[in-house]
């Protein structure tokens, strides 16, 4: 069970017409590593292609994966399904190498959406929004923390966050929030 | 800020995504009981420091997490060129304009 610092309850944290920011429900989530001889059967495993292009997601029902980097993939799923990917992906311990390690209680979700999310984002974001298309994610900084952001629309964005960074990242964001509030 | 082109995410972005990681192409002995004080001393700690084009090791460490290598200007600042780790040395002439 994640250990949340109990001011980090899933819910709404600042909410305006143009901009809403809000904790999201705690997911499952595991690291995958593997060589790129591995990534059909690995594939088969979970449900869909590993894609290959880094920052490329693929979705199959409540699983998602992004491509992280040239042998590594982060997949996201629902609490229940972690014993589901653990086992399937241990049937490929003798024929594939990889890892999976199971990290779901180092890092809470964010979704920032809303007309002005992109702009509340480049407070502590130095890379360019616009090179971020939607339905990708990039594993990138944030103010100093490394964090995982997800594209999800035009204007909805979704940040993968240490658990213990996130006091950090939040009250950065809420304080953007009141800023972009008062004009 | 600097912009550094990772040679892994095929991007251009900027430097806080990126550690620099010390002078790149140096290889360790292989064998280094049989490597004199002296030459073992100079893989350790002496470095070319060179005013001008300068191989160096930098690491995606915001992103794909990957080291890799680069040609970067000491006295300009600028990127001449990035590569994967494991690439040969790229021809410094041509990189620079002087191959003519």
């Amino acid at each position: 069970m994640t250990v949340v610092p109990h001011e980090l309850v899933a819910g709404v944290l600042s909410e305006t017409p143009d901009l809403s920011v809000s904790l999201m429900p705690l997911r499952g989530r595991f690291s995958l590593r593997l060589m790129p001889e591995g990534t059909d059967p690995a594939g088969e495993v979970l449900g869909f292609r590993l894609p290959t292009r880094i920052g490329a997601r693929q979705a199959a029902g409540s699983r998602e994966v992004v491509c992280l980097g040239p042998d590594e993939w982060l997949v996201v799923c629902d609490d229940a399904d972690r014993a589901v990917i653990e086992q399937g992906v241990a049937t490929l311990a003798a024929s594939v190498p990889h890892a999976l390690v199971d990290l779901s209680d180092r890092e809470l979700t964010v979704m920032v959406s809303g007309s002005r999310a992109t702009e509340l984002l480049t407070l502590g974001w130095p890379r360019d929004p616009q090179s971020v298309a939607v339905g990708t994610a990039r594993r990138t900084v944030f103010d100093g923390v490394t964090v995982v952001i997800w594209r999800d629309g035009e204007t909805q964005w979704r940040l993968d966050v240490w658990r213990s960074f996130a006091p950090h990242v939040l009250d950065l964001l809420l304080t953007g929030c009141r800023e972009l509030a008062a004009g | 800020m600097l912009l550094i082109t990772c040679p892994y995410c095929q991007e251009t972005l900027p430097e806080a995504e990126f550690v620099y990681a010390g002078e790149a192409h140096i290889a360790r002995p292989e064998d280094p009981s049989q490597v004199s004080d002296e030459a073992w001393r100079d893989f350790l700690f002496i470095r070319t420091n060179p005013k001008g084009p300068h191989f160096e090791r930098w690491r995606h460490l915001h992103g794909c997490g990957r080291f890799f290598n680069a040609v970067r200007d000491t006295v300009s600042d600028r990127f001449l060129t990035t590569y994967k780790a494991g690439e040969p040395k790229p021809d410094l002439a041509t990189l620079t304009g002087e191959a003519k």
